[in-house]
């Protein structure tokens, strides 16, 4: 009883569909990965900085967490193509077009750092400072008392923000179907528009999503039991 | 920066903001009366009840809200218009607006967030609270209308004010199906003047404003609370 409608090949729209899922996947992934390398720049800022950084790091935070997603995505995507282009204008190369998949990844990248900035700064806060300072008194540098101690210490405590904030960014692809037209979201509507089976196509995306979410939360779980294997239970 | 639409605009902003505290203050309040059952079932109460509403908040939690709305604007919608039963019936010109799905959705998405939450703030009030009540005689409805339910709203109220920002920040999304909220408003004047960021810009700070607002608003809430320190 499989509808013939998201068979593969030409008669109906499973490859479609699965090349959105792709995309969706290779956008979440990049741009929690870009959010992470931000999030450890933001904490730093927030807690190492001084007071330019500091305000820098706090602003970022404050308005990217105030303003809904949808709003951001528009303005930063027409602001990044546009800075892009006025780069390359001072370059003297002609403006490009901007590759849609690229600018979904830098746009909810950087929404997603602010959100990996205030995880990681409670993480790394809610490490002992006896720790820090007993790293200090074996002589080792800044950068290795990050490496070495904060870093792996920090980690449970950041683990359920972060697994919390991957299955925020799967979802948060779907808003780049305002402007985009690779990832799921997207091919879902215009398949949908196409054949009129607007329910069909809409509760499979609905599944897809789903399927994402539930296989990384069983994954997250066996990753969070390997993190926290050192730690002492509570209660 | 061109400043000049603001003027022309401004009534119709004013009703964007408006419908946008709409869509956030109904949807916030059909979502706690359902996140109150679906909180309390999986808590206490049978087995196969509990396990129905841990779907529901799974199914609205592991998929993206746009998709939900999308889901019941087009699917239920061209699903209704096909039947000329419902099209010629009183209730139609309610179910041909975006406005509708839109809360529709808002509300049952809000119902799965805020359901999870009730669920802990139902399993946080102590246990020897509830036996006592029971040791007075109260029945179990009064012991959940008295005594369980105030104590376990005040124990989540933090973390339904940012629930409620979150929420807030998903109203945009019904622009998509037509409504006219803040988003709404701005992309029509963006559509109209062809300016850029302007208009984004003003709707970035009407979000941002409306944020501080819910904030300080929880925040006096909370102090309004007695508790025991």
């Amino acid at each position: 009883m499989f509808p013939e409608i998201l068979s593969f090949g030409d008669k109906g729209f499973g490859d479609e569909l699965l090349r959105g899922t792709q995309y969706t996947l290779l956008i979440a992934s990049c741009a929690f990965l870009l959010g992470i390398a931000l999030g450890l720049l933001g904490a730093a800022a927030k807690l190492y900085g001084g007071p330019v950084a500091r305000f820098i790091g706090g602003l970022y935070t404050t308005v990217i967490r105030s303003v809904p997603e949808l709003v951001l995505i528009l303005i930063l995507y027409f602001a990044g193509t546009r800075g892009i282009n006025s780069l390359l204008g001072l370059a003297g190369i002609e403006p490009i077009e901007v590759n849609a998949t690229l600018a979904a990844i830098l746009v909810l990248g950087v929404v997603q750092g602010a959100y990996h900035t205030e995880v990681f700064r409670a993480a790394i806060k809610a490490v002992p400072q006896g720790q820090i300072e007993a790293g200090r008194a074996f002589g080792m540098g800044r950068l290795m008392i990050f490496w070495r101690i904060i870093g792996p210490a920090m980690l449970p405590n950041a683990i359920p923000g972060l697994s919390n904030l991957w299955l925020i960014v799967i979802k948060d692809t779907a808003l780049v179907a305002v402007v985009g037209n690779v990832e799921l979201l997207s091919i879902t509507a215009s398949a949908a528009a196409f054949t009129k089976k607007y329910m069909l196509f809409y509760l499979t995306t609905a599944l897809i999503y789903l399927a994402i979410t539930l296989i990384s939360s069983y994954f997250i779980a066996i990753l969070e039991r390997r993190f926290r294997r050192g730690q002492t239970r509570l209660a | 920066m061109n400043w000049s639409w603001v003027p022309e605009y401004f009534p119709l902003l004013l009703q964007g903001i408006w419908l946008t505290i709409q869509l956030l203050v109904v949807s916030m309040v059909f979502g706690l009366i359902i996140a109150v059952p679906v909180g309390l079932v999986q808590v206490s109460g049978p087995r196969w009840l509990g396990a129905i509403a841990k779907g529901y908040c799974t199914l609205m939690r592991g998929t993206p809200l746009l998709v939900q709305l999308w889901l019941l604007y087009f699917g239920l919608g061209s699903l209704f218009s096909s039947y000329p039963e419902i099209r010629q019936s009183v209730f139609w010109p309610i179910l041909r607006e975006g406005y509708f799905y839109a809360l529709l959705a808002f509300s049952l998405n809000e119902g799965g967030y805020a359901g999870e939450i009730m669920r802990g703030g139902f399993l946080s009030v102590p246990k020897g609270e509830l036996e006592a009540a029971r040791a007075f005689g109260m029945s179990p409805w009064q012991v959940l209308r008295r005594i369980w339910l105030p104590r376990a709203v005040r124990n989540v109220l933090p973390t339904l004010a940012g629930e409620t920002v979150l929420m807030l920040k998903a109203t945009p999304l019904a622009a998509t199906v037509t409504v006219l909220d803040i988003f709404g408003v701005i992309l029509r004047v963006r559509q109209n003047t062809y300016l850029t960021y302007e208009p984004l810009l003003v709707a970035a700070a009407l979000y941002m404003a409306l944020t501080l607002i819910i904030t300080r608003l929880f925040g006096h809430i909370e102090n309004q609370m007695p508790t025991r320190r």
